[in-house]
C-alpha cells in the first residue's frame, strides 16, 4: 500500500480561531478510512483543504506518486487530478436531468472546447446506465433532479463522485438522510471503491463507521486525537472525553 | 481772435514777471499762479511739455494739486477766453457753473462760449496718472490709497518705483505697508537702478509664492528665440536649442526662413500650384499629367520646371538638412545682465519648488471634498449593499430625490439657510419613505435573488427618473447654497477650498461618525448585525428581520437623501444627477470592501484622490480621468478582490 | 448530427420556420417589391430589431444560461457597429474625395486623397489627422476582422481579469457596467480617433452604391440581419444543448460544484463571454450601417441594462424568449416614443406616452421580475406538453456555496 496523500504540519485559521491546528494525515491506495470527531473538529474544513477550497496559513499537501503539492492547484485541477468529493449538503444540479448530471460527472476532458465538440458514444452511455443501476436511479435518469427525494439525491451525488472515476474518494456523511437498507448499500460501495482506491469517510453514525470496518482517524479541535481500529479509539480515554464528558 | 490776443497777454504776462511767480510760489498757497506761469502747457499739453507743468505743481506741495491733476486728466478742467484763469467748470444748460481751482468754491458762471474745454490726449493723461500715484500713495483716504497699489500692480512702471519707495515713509496702515514694501521689492527687481539693487530686490522675493511675483521673475526672464550662426557674443543666452528635439525641424527651419538666412522651403500645395500654372498641352515640363498621380512624377516635372528656371530650386530635404546644421538655435533673455537673470532663475526655480508643495496641498483639499462627497453618495449603499446584501440600482434616484426636495423646498421657504435647516430632515424623511416603501413592495420578494435584486431596482430607477423628467422638466433646477457658503477659504494665491466643500466635508464627517454610533453602540446597530448574519438565529431571539430589513434600508435611502441635498448645493439638480454618481458610489463600496464602514471611507478616499491625481496630470480631460480610474479600478479588483478593507473569517462569508 | 440536433432541440426548427415566413412577407410587401405596404423606414426598423434579437439571443447564453449579468453587451455591440462605421465612412468619403480631386488640373496623388479623406471626417473635431485607430480602415476585409477582433479581445482582456479574480455575481455585473462606462466616456473625447460624440454617420449610404435605392438597400440588411439572427440562433443552441450547454447551466446554478467536478470554470466563462461578445459586434455592425449613425451615447451603460431588461421580459433561460422579449419590447419602446400612441386624457391630467413610456416600462419590468420571472417565453409552457426548460430551484446567480470574491469569505 504506497501513500497517495500526505498532509502535515497544516494549520489554518479564520480571524484568530484556529480551525486545523497542525494536522498530519496520511492515506494510502486503496485504502479506507473513517473520520470522525465533534461538531467544529475540522472535519470539513480538513476536505476543504484538500480539495482547494481553502487555502492552509502553513503546512504541505502532498500528493500522487510524483509527491505534487495540492496547494498550488486550483479546485479543478485538483479534481482532474483524481480527487472527487461528496458534500455534506447534496449538491446536484437540480435543474438538470439525472443523465445530464451523470454525464457532466463522467470522466472525459474537462476544456472548454472539447466539451463543446463533444458527442456522446455509447461507452459513455453505457457507463451512464451502470452507475445508474448501481445507485438505483435507472428509472429516474429522465428525470430533473430537482424532483428526487432526499435521499435519491445523496445517492446522485454518489454516483456522480464515482462517474469522475477519482483515486482519492472524500465522502462527507454519505448515509444522513437514508433507510437502513440504503446504507448497507452505501457501505458496499464504499468497501468496493476502497477496493482499488484510497476512500476517506466522514461520517457521525458509529454504527455506519462499524460497518465499514475500516481504520478511524478521531478529529479534534483541529488535529489528530487518535488513530487506529474502531475499538480502539472507542477505548482511548481521551476520545471518550471529548465524546462524552461535556 | 480775441481770446488768442488774451492768451499771448498772458504769456508775455507770465513770462515778464518771474518775481510776481517767484512770489506766489514763495507763498504757497496759489494753484492758479502756477497755472497760470505754464498756461500754455497746462492748455494744450504734449508728452513733452506736460512734465515741466507736473515738476512744478509738484514741487509747489499745494494740497489742491491732486485734485487738479485728477480733473486735469478727467478733462473737467476749463480755461476762460476772457481772462485765461483755469476753472473746474461744469455744465448747466447753457452756461458753466465754475469753481476756484485753489479753494474749490463756486466762482459764478459762464456762458459756454467762454469755456474751453482742455483735452489732454491718452499719453499726457498717462503721465498725469503717473504723477498723481505719489500724491494717491499718501493721500489720507485709505480706499484711495488701496486703490493706487491696485493700479500699479495691475501695470508696473518703472517710473512707479521712486513715488511707491517714498510714500512708505508716511504710511499708516499696516496691511497696506506690507503691500507697499513687497511691491516696492517686485518694482525694484525689474527697475531697480544697479545691478546690486536688482539681485538684492530679486533675491528678497524668493521667499514669496504670490502669482504677481512669479509674474515678475518670469518677465525678467523673458526670452526671445535667435538663430545665427555662431552663437552671438556677449548676449544672454538662456539656452541653445537642438532641432529635432526642442522644437520641431520644420519650425526650426521657418525660423531660418524668416531671418532671411534659408530659401523658403516649397510646401506641395505650392509645388502643386506651380506646376498647374504650367501645364503646357497635357504635359508639364515634359512629364504627361497622367504621370503627376504619384510623388516621384511630380518631383521630375519640378525638377524640370526648375532646371528650365521657371520656377525656383525645389528646396530638397538635404537642403534643409544643411541648413540647421549650419546654425544654431538659441533663446536669448532681453534682459541683457546674466548676474540678474540667473539670480531670477534661482529665485524662481525656489519658488516653484514652493509652488508644487503647495499646489499638492491644494490638490489634497481637493481630493478630500471629492472623496467626502462620493463618501456621502456610497455610504447609504454601503449599508443596504454591504450590510443587507441588497443592490440598489435606484440608490441614484434617491439621491436626486433628496435634492429635489431641497429644490422644492426652497421654491416654498425663500430663506436659503432656513430652508437648507428644513430640507435636511425633510430629504431624509421622504427617501426613507421611499425607501421603506421599495423594501416592502420590491425587494422583500427578492432576497437571496441578487441578480434580481438588481434588475427591479433598475426597473425602479429609470421610472424614478422619466417621474422626476416629467415633474421637474429636463433642464436643470437651482439648488442656492445661503450666502455664508459662497466664497473660498482661501489660504495663498495657491492653495483654496470653497466653503460649500468644506461643509460637505463636514457633514461627511457627522455621517461617519452617526452611522459608527448607530451601528456600534445601539440596540438597532446591535440588531441589524444580528440580522446580517444570522437572520434565523436573530428571529428566534425575538429579533423581527423584517422590520430591521426595513429600518436598514430606510437608513441607507435617507441618507442617499441628504447627499442628495448636498451634491445639489454643489451641482446642479438634474433628474440624471443620480445616474452620474451611481457608478462611482459601486465603485467606492466594492473598493473599499463590502459592509464595513470603514472600507467605504477608504474606497471614497481612494477613489476621490485617484481622481484628482489623474486630473492634475491631464487637467483639460475630466473624461479621460474618469475613464482612467476606472480602468485603475478593474485592475485594482485584479490584487485585492475584496476591496481595500476585507472582513475575515467564516462570520463573514457563508 | 443536424438530424438529431435539431429534433432535439425543436424550439430551433420553429424558430427558423417563423423568421423565415416573416422574412418572406416583409420582403413581398415592402417597397423593393413595389408593394410599399411597408415602409421602407419601417423595414429598417425591423432589420434593426433582428439585429437586436441577435444580441439578446447572446445575452441570454452569458446571463440566462451562464449566470453572468453582463451590463457590457451593448458596448460589444456598439464597437461592432464603430468598427464598420470606420469603413463604410472612409470608402465613401473616399469616393467623394476622389471625385473632386479628379476635377482639379492635376491628378491627386494617392497622399492627397488619404489627407483629404482625413480632412474630411475628422474636420468636425479640428483635426486632419488619421487616429491610429484608423490603420486598417481602408481595407474592406480588415475592417470586418476587425468587427470580429476588436471585441473579442476586449471581451477575451476584461473576461480573462475579471474571471480570473473569481469576481461573480453582482460585482461582476458592476465591473462591466464600469468597462462599458469607460468606454463611453473613452468614445467621448475627441482624443479617442473616432470622432468624440459626434460618432460616425451617414453609415446607410453604401460606398459605390448610390444608385441602388434605399428600398432595395434595405431589404438586403434586413435578409442579412435576417441571416444572421437565424445562424447565431443557431449557433447559440447548439452550444447550449449537450453537455457544454450542461457544463454552463450547472455553473449558472453551482459554480464551485462544476469546479468540483474538475471543470475549469473561468474557461468557460471566459469562452461563453468572447463568443458573445463577438456575436453582439457582428449584430452590431448589422444594425449600424440601417440605423446610419452611431455614436458613444449607444454605447453608455443604459443600453446594456435595457438588453437586460429584454431579455427578462422575454424570458432567461431560452433563447427564443430572449429573442421575442428584444422584439416586442424594442417595437413597443418606439411605437410609444414615436408619439403614435393615444394619449390618455384623465381630466386633471393627460397622460402622453411619449413622456410615460418610460415609467411604465420600468413599472412593468418590476412586475414581470416580481411576478412573472419566465416572462413572455413562460407563456410558450402553456401550450406545450413538455417542459422545455426545467423548473429551476433557487436562485438564478451564483449559489451561497460558491467561491465568491463577496464579502470575504475565507481565502488566503
Amino acid at each position: 500500500m504506497k501513500t497517495l496523500l500526505e498532509m502535515s504540519g497544516v494549520s489554518v485559521s479564520f480571524d484568530g480561531f484556529k480551525a486545523i491546528n497542525n494536522l498530519s494525515f496520511r492515506i494510502g491506495e486503496p485504502e479506507l478510512r473513517a473520520i470522525i470527531g465533534p461538531n467544529g473538529a475540522g472535519k470539513t474544513t480538513f476536505m476543504d483543504i484538500i480539495t482547494g477550497k481553502t487555502r492552509p496559513d502553513e503546512g504541505t499537501v502532498i500528493y500522487g506518486e510524483k509527491s505534487i503539492s495540492l496547494l498550488k492547484m486550483s479546485e479543478s485541477q485538483i479534481a482532474m487530478a483524481g480527487v472527487g468529493r461528496k458534500f455534506q449538503k447534496p449538491t446536484v444540479f437540480e435543474a438538470q436531468t439525472v443523465r445530464e448530471n451523470l454525464a457532466m460527472a463522467l470522466k472525459n476532458k474537462r476544456g472548454p472546447f472539447d466539451v463543446l465538440l463533444y458527442r456522446k458514444t455509447r461507452r459513455g452511455a453505457e457507463r451512464i446506465e451502470e452507475l445508474a443501476e448501481i445507485i438505483g436511479l435507472t428509472d429516474a435518469l429522465p428525470r430533473v433532479a430537482g424532483e428526487l427525494s432526499h435521499g435519491q439525491k445523496q445517492w446522485l451525488e454518489i454516483g456522480m463522485l464515482l462517474a469522475q472515476d477519482p483515486r482519492l474518494l472524500l465522502v462527507d456523511e454519505p448515509a444522513a438522510g437514508m433507510t437502513p437498507a440504503e446504507r448497507e448499500h452505501t457501505t458496499d460501495l464504499l468497501k468496493r471503491a476502497a477496493e482499488k482506491h484510497a476512500v476517506v469517510v466522514v461520517e457521525h453514525d458509529m454504527e455506519f463507521i462499524r460497518r465499514l470496518d475500516c481504520r478511524v482517524t478521531v478529529l479534534c479541535e483541529g488535529s489528530v486525537l487518535a488513530e487506529g481500529s474502531l475499538d480502539h479509539v472507542t477505548s482511548n480515554p481521551e476520545v471518550i472525553e471529548v465524546y462524552l464528558g461535556r | 481772435m480775441l481770446r488768442a490776443l488774451f492768451l499771448a497777454l498772458a504769456l508775455i504776462l507770465g513770462l515778464c514777471l518771474p518775481a510776481s511767480r517767484a512770489v506766489a510760489q514763495d507763498a504757497g498757497q496759489d494753484l492758479q499762479a502756477i497755472l497760470q506761469t505754464h498756461a500754455e502747457e497746462v492748455a494744450s499739453p504734449g508728452r513733452r511739455s506736460v512734465g515741466t507743468v507736473i515738476d512744478a505743481l509738484t514741487a509747489s506741495g499745494l494740497p489742491g494739486v491732486p485734485l487738479f491733476l485728477e480733473r486735469w486728466a478727467d478733462r473737467s478742467v476749463y480755461q476762460r477766453s476772457g481772462d485765461g484763469l483755469f476753472y473746474y467748470a461744469e455744465k448747466q444748460g447753457n452756461e458753466y457753473a465754475l469753481s476756484d481751482i485753489a479753494t474749490g468754491e463756486a466762482a459764478g458762471t459762464a456762458p459756454a462760449s467762454e469755456m474751453t474745454e482742455i483735452r489732454p490726449n491718452g499719453g499726457v493723461r498717462r503721465v498725469i496718472g503717473t504723477a498723481l500715484v505719489q500724491f494717491q500713495l499718501s493721500d489720507p483716504d485709505i480706499a484711495r490709497r488701496t486703490a493706487a497699489l491696485d493700479a500699479i500692480s495691475r501695470s508696473p512702471e518703472a517710473d512707479q518705483l521712486e513715488p511707491l519707495r517714498n510714500s512708505i515713509e508716511g504710511e499708516t496702515d499696516a496691511g497696506l505697508l506690507a503691500r507697499k514694501e513687497r511691491l516696492v521689492g517686485m518694482l525694484a527687481a525689474r527697475y531697480g537702478d544697479t545691478q546690486e539693487a536688482r539681485i538684492a530686490a530679486i533675491e528678497a522675493l524668493s521667499d514669496a509664492i504670490a502669482v504677481d511675483v512669479r509674474a515678475v521673475l518670469n518677465q525678467i526672464l523673458t526670452t526671445r528665440p535667435g538663430v545665427a550662426a555662431e552663437l552671438p557674443e556677449g548676449a544672454n543666452i538662456a539656452r541653445t536649442l537642438t532641432p529635432g528635439d526642442d522644437l520641431t525641424e520644420a519650425e526650426a527651419y521657418a525660423q531660418l526662413v524668416e531671418a532671411g538666412l534659408a530659401p523658403a522651403a516649397q510646401t506641395p500645395a505650392q509645388i502643386k500650384a506651380a506646376l498647374t500654372d504650367n501645364i503646357d498641352g497635357g504635359s508639364v515640363g515634359g512629364v504627361p499629367i497622367g504621370q503627376l498621380a504619384t510623388e516621384a512624377g511630380r518631383d521630375r516635372a519640378y525638377a524640370a520646371l526648375a532646371d528650365a528656371g521657371t520656377v525656383p530650386a525645389r528646396v530638397t530635404e538635404d537642403d534643409v538638412e544643411t541648413a540647421l546644421a549650419s546654425h544654431v538655435f538659441y533663446e536669448e533673455y532681453t534682459e541683457s545682465d546674466s548676474a540678474i537673470t540667473d539670480a531670477a532663475r534661482e529665485a524662481l526655480d525656489e519658488i516653484e519648488t514652493r509652488v508644487a508643495l503647495n499646489q499638492a496641498l491644494d490638490l489634497g483639499l481637493d481630493a478630500l471634498s471629492l472623496a467626502s462627497i462620493y463618501f456621502l453618495a456610497a455610504i447609504g449603499l454601503a449599508i443596504t449593499f454591504g450590510v443587507m446584501g441588497v443592490i440598489n440600482m435606484a440608490h441614484g434616484e434617491f439621491i436626486m430625490m433628496g435634492a429635489y426636495t431641497g429644490y422644492v423646498v426652497q421654491q416654498i421657504i425663500p430663506d436659503y439657510t432656513l430652508s437648507l435647516i428644513v430640507a435636511l430632515p425633510l430629504a431624509f424623511a421622504v427617501t426613507f419613505g421611499a425607501g421603506v416603501a421599495m423594501e416592502r413592495l420590491v425587494i422583500r420578494w427578492l432576497y437571496h435573488r441578487p441578480l434580481e435584486t438588481l434588475l427591479a431596482t433598475f426597473g425602479i430607477s429609470i421610472a424614478l427618473q422619466q417621474l422626476a423628467k416629467n415633474i421637474f422638466g429636463t433642464q436643470a433646477r437651482p439648488l442656492t447654497s445661503p450666502s455664508w457658503l459662497d466664497g473660498a477659504w482661501v489660504i495663498n494665491d495657491v492653495v483654496s477650498i470653497a466653503n460649500i466643500r468644506i461643509a460637505i466635508f463636514v457633514l461627511a464627517l457627522i455621517f461617519l461618525g452617526l452611522i459608527l454610533f448607530v451601528l456600534n453602540k445601539t440596540r438597532l446597530g446591535l440588531e441589524v448585525r444580528a440580522v446580517t448574519q444570522n437572520p434565523g438565529m436573530a428571529a428566534s431571539m425575538g429579533i423581527n428581520p423584517d422590520k430591521i430589513n426595513m429600518l436598514t434600508f430606510g437608513l441607507g435611502s435617507g441618507i442617499a437623501g441628504i447627499a442628495g441635498v448636498a451634491i445639489g448645493l454643489y451641482a446642479k439638480v438634474t433628474s440624471e444627477m443620480g445616474a452620474d454618481y451611481i457608478v462611482q458610489s459601486f465603485m467606492t463600496v466594492v473598493v473599499g470592501g463590502v459592509g464595513n464602514v470603514w472600507g467605504t471611507l477608504a474606497g471614497a478616499g481612494l477613489i476621490g484622490i485617484l481622481q484628482k491625481g489623474i486630473e492634475f496630470f491631464n487637467p483639460s480631460n475630466t473624461l479621460a480621468a474618469q475613464t482612467y480610474m476606472i480602468l485603475f479600478i478593474i485592475l485594482f479588483i485584479q490584487f485585492r478582490p475584496k476591496g481595500i478593507v476585507a472582513l475575515k473569517g467564516r462570520a463573514a462569508g457563508d | 448530427m443536424t438530424r438529431t440536433f435539431l429534433t432535439q432541440n425543436r424550439s430551433v426548427f420553429w424558430f427558423l420556420l417563423a423568421l423565415g415566413i416573416f422574412a418572406l412577407i416583409v420582403t413581398v410587401l415592402s417597397e423593393a417589391a413595389g408593394n410599399g405596404m411597408i415602409s421602407t423606414s419601417f423595414v429598417k426598423t425591423l432589420g434593426k430589431t433582428l439585429c437586436l434579437m441577435l444580441v439578446a439571443v447572446a445575452m441570454d447564453v452569458v446571463w440566462g444560461y451562464t449566470g453572468i449579468l453582463s451590463l457590457g453587451h451593448m458596448a460589444f455591440f456598439g464597437l461592432g457597429g464603430y468598427m464598420i462605421g470606420m469603413w463604410l465612412m472612409y470608402a465613401r468619403t473616399e469616393i467623394i474625395v476622389t471625385e473632386s480631386l479628379l476635377a482639379a488640373a492635376i491628378p491627386p496623388t494617392p497622399q492627397e486623397i488619404h489627407d483629404s479623406i482625413g480632412t474630411q471626417i475628422f474636420g468636425v473635431v479640428g483635426s486632419s489627422e488619421f487616429p491610429a485607430v484608423w490603420i486598417f480602415a481602408h481595407s474592406f476585409w480588415l475592417q470586418i476582422a476587425m468587427v470580429v477582433l476588436v471585441p473579442g479581445l476586449l471581451a477575451l482582456v476584461f473576461g480573462w481579469l475579471a474571471f480570473r479574480s473569481r469576481v461573480t455575481g453582482v460585482y461582476l455585473s458592476i465591473l462591466t457596467q464600469a468597462m462599458t462606462l469607460a468606454l463611453s466616456l473613452y468614445l467621448f473625447q475627441n482624443e479617442s480617433g473616432l470622432r468624440g460624440n459626434n460618432g460616425l454617420s451617414g453609415l446607410q449610404n453604401l460606398p459605390g452604391l448610390d444608385d441602388v435605392p434605399q428600398a432595395t438597400l434595405s431589404i438586403a440588411f434586413f435578409w442579412a440581419s435576417a441571416v444572421a439572427l437565424g445562424l447565431g440562433y443557431v449557433l447559440f443552441a447548439w452550444v447550449t444543448s449537450g453537455k457544454f450547454g450542461s457544463v454552463i447551466r450547472g455553473i449558472r446554478d453551482n459554480e464551485s460544484r462544476v469546479r468540483f467536478l474538475g471543470y475549469h470554470v473561468e474557461g468557460y466563462k471566459l469562452f461563453v463571454f468572447t463568443l458573445t461578445g463577438i456575436v453582439a459586434g457582428i449584430a452590431g455592425a448589422l444594425y449600424y450601417p440601417q440605423a446610419g449613425i452611431i455614436n458613444p451615447n449607444e454605447i453608455a451603460p443604459i443600453a446594456s441594462i435595457y438588453l437586460a431588461v429584454w431579455v427578462a421580459i422575454g424570458g432567461r433561460g431560452r433563447l427564443y424568449g430572449a429573442a421575442l422579449g428584444a422584439a416586442f419590447v424594442s417595437l413597443l419602446s418606439s411605437w410609444f416614443t414615436s408619439g403614435a400612441v393615444p394619449s390618455v386624457p384623465l381630466g386633471f391630467y393627460t397622460i402622453q406616452w411619449t413622456d410615460w413610456w418610460l415609467v411604465l416600462l420600468g413599472v412593468s419590468f418590476v412586475a414581470v421580475t416580481l411576478l412573472a420571472p419566465k416572462g413572455i417565453g413562460g407563456l410558450f409552457d402553456l401550450v406545450t406538453t413538455r417542459h422545455p426548460v426545467p423548473e429551476r430551484i433557487g436562485d438564478f446567480g451564483p449559489d451561497k456555496g460558491a467561491r465568491r470574491t463577496v464579502e470575504g469569505e475565507e481565502e488566503k
